[in-house]
């Protein structure tokens, strides 16, 4: 292999992986504390899709437009845990999975019947039709600009978790959840905390996502919410550094599939993909990296 | 000295009046009435399954009585979810250790100071001096997961303690340890509750440890009230003594 192809893989993965790395941790958040897989995780992308549309036709900038997108998906999210979860946060897992898949569908039909079953497009800025020419290689300035808003994103929750109260009380709460609450942990206040990062991660992802893609469709949240499952279960799904480094795993076969096969096994990139995974969790159940 | 039974319950205590609790076709605790007063501490004795960690749980909110008042230095606290009862001042351990395993000693501790509503820095100090009168301060940066057992239980007296409570209720706090380990404890806790004003109630059944460390206690068995007073005196009621020889 040659350095350039080595480079272009490298910025193929790391960009890739930084979106499925995002995705996946956003998913451990919540799942880490209510132990609730969210389904409804992929709809807020889709909310932030949509929202750009939908401000596509006015006069403001594309980073207020980005801005409210992703404020959308952050409501989205919190929305869903005020009105949907709470009620039945004090049953069963199971009771709020279905509610999972209720509020899923239900965001879903709501964007078919007032929206369009059809594409619609998605304004994106001029940066993410750049390119820059770097060692001889062409690389979309937005594969550099995911890579950077992650890691900065990374670094900035790292922080949070580290150092602030509700960071603390957030690691607290995935680590026994009823016992921050007997210590006097306001729960709303922890879970609530927790949707709303769900919620600003999904948006931020979805601006790279449509970076990719161009356009939105009601269906669109499937895709990046059974990468974010799967980067969870192979990096472990207790495990903040584990959703972060799933994502970056799941990316690297994905990426290295893609080089790899021949054109007319290309199609059946995620039979082989999947088989990996099935692979990496015979060997380790608990997932790449375990909780202490 | 406080007076044991002085006829009267004063405002800055702890008071149970007739709490009953049953479970299905299991009457747990029958009609107990319970004081625990600021700069006591009082000791809940009995054989096992007789009722104590249920009393607890009734106290911080884990179990609603069936019947009964819980107040908190006049507040009514019956039936409140257990944070805010905690929020109220009354703090708590677990037979089992429930530390967050993943967070260091000082995070653990901290965060139940922030958890009745401290701000940061004050949080911090609290978490200090916590540590330091347990003299656990040295291990303030290990992940909580890594420690031996018997410092747990030291980490989670601290977390109680950060909390800055005016009642702390101990669930077996020397459970496992051996009779040097629960000696040096016996050192640590015996003075707080003068130096910190605050009532100090410790389910144990280590007889040698409550007799010692009590300066009340309260007896017990199959969910009912079999005796109360000093030791002395405890010892020498009759049904003290025939509960604790037929176990």
């Amino acid at each position: 292999m040659s350095f350039g192809s080595f480079l272009q893989f490298l910025i193929d993965t790391l960009s890739l992986g930084s979106l499925y790395a995002l995705m996946a941790l956003g998913m451990v958040i919540v799942y880490g504390i209510l132990r609730l897989v969210n389904f409804a995780y992929g709809e807020y992308i889709m909310v932030a899709g949509y929202t750009l549309f939908l401000l596509s036709q006015s006069p403001v900038p594309w980073l207020i437009m980005a801005l409210l997108s992703v404020l959308a998906a952050v409501g989205a999210s919190y929305l869903t845990e005020r009105v949907a979860f709470r009620p039945v946060r004090e049953q069963t897992v199971t009771a709020m999975l279905i509610t999972s898949f209720a509020v899923s569908t239900l965001y879903q039909n709501a964007a078919l019947l007032f929206i369009s079953p059809r594409a619609k497009l998605v304004p994106l800025p001029d940066i993410f039709s750049k390119s820059i020419v770097f060692a001889g290689l062409v690389v979309p300035l937005r594969n550099i600009l995911a890579i950077i808003v992650t890691f900065a994103l990374l670094g900035f929750f790292a922080l949070l978790l580290k150092r602030t109260i509700i960071g603390i009380a957030l690691r607290a709460a995935a680590d026994k959840f009823t016992m921050t609450r007997m210590l006097g942990i306001p729960a709303n206040l922890v879970i609530g905390a927790a949707f709303a990062i769900h919620g600003l991660l999904a948006g931020v992802v979805a601006l790279f996502w449509f970076g990719r893609i161009g356009s939105v469709t009601p269906g669109i949240g499937l895709a990046p919410l059974l990468v974010a499952f799967i980067a969870t279960v192979i990096g472990g799904m207790r495990s903040l550094l584990g959703a972060v480094v799933g994502g970056y795993v799941l990316a690297l076969i994905n990426v290295a599939f893609n080089n790899l096969l021949t054109q007319n096994f290309l199609e059946y990139r995620d039979a082989f993909t999947f088989s990996l995974v099935i692979l990496i969790l015979l060997l380790r159940p608990e997932g790449l990296v375990r909780a202490r | 000295m406080i007076s044991p039974a002085d006829g009267h319950t004063p405002l800055t205590a702890l008071v149970v009046q007739g709490i009953t609790m049953d479970f299905v076709g299991l009457r747990a605790l029958e009609n107990v009435n319970l004081t625990l007063r600021q700069g006591e501490i009082l000791g809940l004795i009995g054989p096992n399954g007789s009722g104590k960690t249920t009393m607890i749980n009734v106290i911080t909110g884990l179990l609603r009585p069936t019947a009964g008042r819980i107040q908190a230095d006049g507040a009514d606290i019956t039936g409140k979810p257990p944070h805010k009862i905690a929020q109220t001042g009354v703090a708590r351990t677990f037979q089992k250790v429930k530390l967050f395993r993943e967070l260091t000693v000082f995070e653990n501790v901290k965060v139940a100071a922030v958890s009745v509503g401290m701000p940061n820095r004050r949080a911090k100090e609290q978490a200090w001096v916590a540590l330091e009168e347990l003299g656990i301060e040295a291990w303030s940066g290990r992940i909580a997961g890594t420690l031996p057992y018997g410092h747990e239980r030291k980490v989670e007296v601290a977390r109680a303690l950060a909390m800055n409570p005016k009642f702390i209720l101990l669930d077996e706090p020397a459970a496992g340890m051996d009779e040097e380990e629960s000696a040096a404890l016996l050192q640590i806790l015996t003075p707080i509750p003068e130096k910190k004003n605050l009532g100090m109630l410790i389910v144990d059944h280590d007889m040698n440890l409550i007799m010692r460390l009590c300066n009340r206690l309260h007896v017990l068995n199959y969910g009912k009230t079999i005796g109360e007073g000093t030791p002395e005196e405890v010892r020498r009621i009759p049904e003290v003594v025939e509960a604790y020889l037929g176990s």
